[in-house]
């Protein structure tokens, strides 16, 4: 009997304190002020190659993993978001900043797949690659429940990476004269360590202070927010990183211009071993003047070339 | 005790009512008093995620928590040294566990007044576990470190953890290198077990010894002094583990042997099958030597003079099994041996000098005597309703298969263990972790009560908080 009394102790105990918590728990959940907001779960889909992503599947793991920062809403509200910088990403408005598609458009089912599974390096997002490929999916297409532009819009078409002309001098030396042209280092800095005189005023689209990428720091195992390869860095000029000041140059240059571009930017990465290196030690560490027929502008008085040469 | 058996009828309603009474009572006195945490968990605080990222339900690590602890607790984003940390960020968890339980053991010896007789031994109330200090994270980037000052329910304190892990050397995850007393690298982690109970909040595979066997040096659920090499692939998929540890048991100060050690290796692999999730196989081997010689002053032992070392091994597989987002299952199996001198109640004579024997010069072993072996099993499932709720139950049972001395009857010190409970995590943030938790466990064991060498069966219903912050 005495054994009886404690099961049924428990049991009361156990129930009345759960029902407590419960009740507790819920209404944290709730708003100060207001109607709690109604998440509405849509049946979307993402397609990668031969697996179909569920949001339905989704929910759970983005609770798990992703609602601390995101939110639970997708708004990029989650309880540690003000403690973050870079903001998490808010999804309901659907810009994203890795993406393999124009300026503007919504990102393939693949970009945010791959994102997923490579983490956005200087931000607190982590390298999720201990997923399957199938929750991975599921939450692609979880995270498209938040925005109707999902809806509305289709994904923008991928861009064509041509293949990668060979590093020469001369490559760099027309990478660096479209360096001063474009006016990167008016953000990026001179040196690319991204102290330009702009950098300091920066902003995101949602007004939060953000800061340029600094070549310099880059090392044989760094990576860019958007992949470690030339090819993920040609992407980046040509695609811009929506959100951000960073624009895109599709309109602007043409695929070897970009090219050039990429193989003088790896040489601002002085810490990094790559052929573009090589190329440049073999000249000496000198990159010689790149002539141009058309007028270049003017570098600041202040400012040296920019340029990673005799670095 | 017999006035109240006899008096309980009459007085159950009343009991009833003041258990219920009691029972409101600490509720609203818990929940009216209670705000939301606001210290922090020292991972979770430092990187922004909550419990949930790393934890299936804490303090048991998911895959991705996994990750994260072979990385040497860096999510390898190049944030992870603690130059991008606020100067007041101070890497420090403290936990504790407040509970109330209610322990039945069969079969104690207790005195009558004809001799001794063997009764069962009731007992319930409030009670307290011990409190732990975690401390870990980076030094620097891919230098770790954790150190875990830990007391037991009176304050009295020892390091169940000092380490310090050098991470990725050579820029590889495929070696890293760790020296001080660590957990040695077993994918079911009893430092993250669920469970509290006496005997169902440990691994019984993990410290399992035949009756009379004199090696306590085989436990591997007890944390080990040594230096362990350990690699990874780059999601971890793939992992190993190496550690050359010495034969102590942990404990400083070498006061067993002189010159015996032990190793543990351990390798799994773990694979992706869709929709049922990631899928682990292992397996794991320790095995080593350890004394059963010791010099004497006086007839006490003198520390750190253990000789005459003997061999032990521990050896089995492993699988965590997915179902889907809300049932897994772990399986861990053991085939484990010691030398026949252990298994004659040689080997730890510091610690027990009258209870265990010493293999002094000239020493025989009784005719006949063999190396005892076992073979144990272990099946945990869970349910893991969400984030915040989880279901668990645990079977767990080991068989001799060889005693060492002939004529023992063959079932003796077997065990079967069943666990079964919940964890309620009434929130789930990157501040703090608490766990309403519930558990009951029945633990039974052949031939081992002390007077006529039957069956023991004991049983414990706990219930409690379980937080840190």
């Amino acid at each position: 009997m005495r054994f009886i009394g404690a099961i049924l102790f428990a049991a009361i105990l156990g129930l009345v304190l759960a029902a407590g918590f419960i009740a507790r728990a819920s209404a944290q959940e709730a708003p100060e002020v207001g109607p709690q907001p109604r998440l509405v779960l849509k049946p979307m889909e993402s397609h990668i190659g031969n697996i179909t992503g569920h949001a339905a599947d989704g929910k759970s793991d983005y609770r798990r993993y992703c609602a601390g920062c995101h939110g639970d809403l997708g708004d990029g509200n989650g309880e540690n978001a003000v403690w973050l910088d870079p903001k998490p990403r808010d999804f309901t408005i659907a810009t994203f900043k890795c993406r393999s598609t124009l300026t503007g458009t919504l990102p393939t089912d693949e970009d945010l797949y791959n994102t997923i599974a490579r983490g956005l390096t200087n931000s607190n997002m982590p390298i999720w690659n201990t997923f399957t490929r199938q929750q991975r999916a599921d939450l692609v297409a979880y995270i498209k429940i938040f925005s109707p532009r999902w809806e509305k819009e289709k994904a923008g078409d991928p861009i064509k990476v041509p293949a990668e002309p060979p590093v020469t001098i001369e490559s760099i030396a027309h990478g660096k004269a479209l360096f001063t042209k474009l006016e990167c280092w008016k953000c990026h800095g001179p040196a690319g360590k991204g102290d330009g005189p702009s950098a300091g005023t920066l902003t995101d689209s949602k007004d939060n202070p953000i800061r340029p990428y600094n070549f310099a720091l880059g090392k044989d195992d760094s990576r860019f927010k958007c992949g470690n390869t030339n090819q993920d860095i040609y992407k980046i000029f040509m695609t811009g990183v929506d959100g951000t000041p960073m624009p895109s140059f599709a309109d602007v240059i043409q695929p070897n211009d970009a090219w050039d571009l990429v193989h003088f930017l790896r040489t601002l990465q002085v810490n990094r071993h790559g052929k573009e290196t090589e190329v440049l030690s073999a000249a000496h560490g000198v990159i010689p003047p790149y002539v141009d027929k058309s007028p270049a502008p003017v570098a600041p008085a202040d400012n040296k070339s920019p340029g990673g040469g005799g670095q | 005790m017999r006035m109240w058996a006899q008096s309980h009828l009459c007085q159950k309603p009343q009991r009833a009512t003041s258990v219920l009474a009691a029972a409101f009572a600490l509720t609203f006195l818990i929940l009216g008093s209670s705000q939301p945490a606001s210290a922090l968990p020292a991972f979770a605080r430092k990187y922004g995620l909550r419990c949930s990222a790393c934890h299936e339900s804490w303090p048991m690590l998911n895959y991705f928590g996994q990750k994260f602890k072979d990385n040497g607790y860096q999510l390898m984003n190049d944030r992870d040294a603690p130059i991008w940390q606020n100067p007041g960020y101070w890497p420090v968890t403290f936990r504790i566990v407040p509970i109330w339980h209610r322990v039945s053991q069969g079969k104690q010896a207790v005195d009558s007044g004809d001799g001794q007789v063997e009764r069962r031994i009731t007992s319930s109330g409030f009670d307290l576990s011990g409190l732990d200090f975690h401390t870990g994270g980076t030094l620097e980037k891919n230098f770790s470190f954790y150190v875990l000052p830990s007391s037991d329910a009176t304050a009295s304190f020892h390091f169940e953890t000092v380490m310090a892990r050098l991470d990725n050397v050579v820029g590889s995850p495929w070696l890293n290198v760790k020296l001080g007393k660590f957990e040695l690298d077993n994918l079911l982690s009893e430092k993250r077990i669920l469970t509290l109970t006496g005997n169902g909040g440990i691994y019984q595979l993990y410290h399992f010894m035949p009756q009379g066997d004199g090696n306590v040096f085989g436990q591997m659920g007890d944390n080990q002094l040594g230096v362990e090499v350990m690699g990874h692939s780059y999601n971890d998929r793939t992992r190993y583990s190496v550690a050359l540890l010495s034969s102590n048991d942990g404990q400083v100060g070498l006061p067993y042997g002189s010159e015996s050690y032990s190793t543990f290796i351990t390798a799994s692999q773990a694979f992706d099958a869709g929709k049922l999730g990631v899928q682990r196989l292992g397996f794991y081997v320790m095995a080593g030597e350890a004394p059963t010689t010791w010099l004497t002053n006086g007839g006490a032992p003198i520390a750190g003079s253990g000789t005459g070392n003997k061999g032990y091994s521990r050896e089995g597989f492993v699988g965590q099994f997915y179902f889907g987002q809300h049932v897994d299952a772990t399986v861990v199996t053991q085939h484990g041996s010691d030398s026949a001198w252990f298994g004659q109640g040689y080997g730890d004579f510091i610690d027990n000098p009258t209870g265990f024997k010493n293999n002094t010069p000239g020493t025989t072993l009784p005719a006949g005597s063999r190396n005892p072996t076992w073979n144990g099993v272990l099946v945990e499932p869970h349910y893991v309703y969400n984030p915040q709720l989880i279901f668990l139950a645990r079977y767990e049972t080991i068989r001799m298969s060889q005693q060492s001395t002939p004529g023992t009857r063959s079932d003796l010190g077997n065990i079967t263990t069943y666990t079964v409970g919940y964890r309620y995590n009434p929130f789930m943030t990157s501040r703090a972790g608490f766990a309403w938790h519930n558990e009951f466990n029945i633990f039974h064991q052949d031939g081992t009560s002390p007077l006529t060498q039957t069956n023991v069966n004991t049983s414990e219903l706990l219930m409690g908080f379980d937080f840190d912050f």
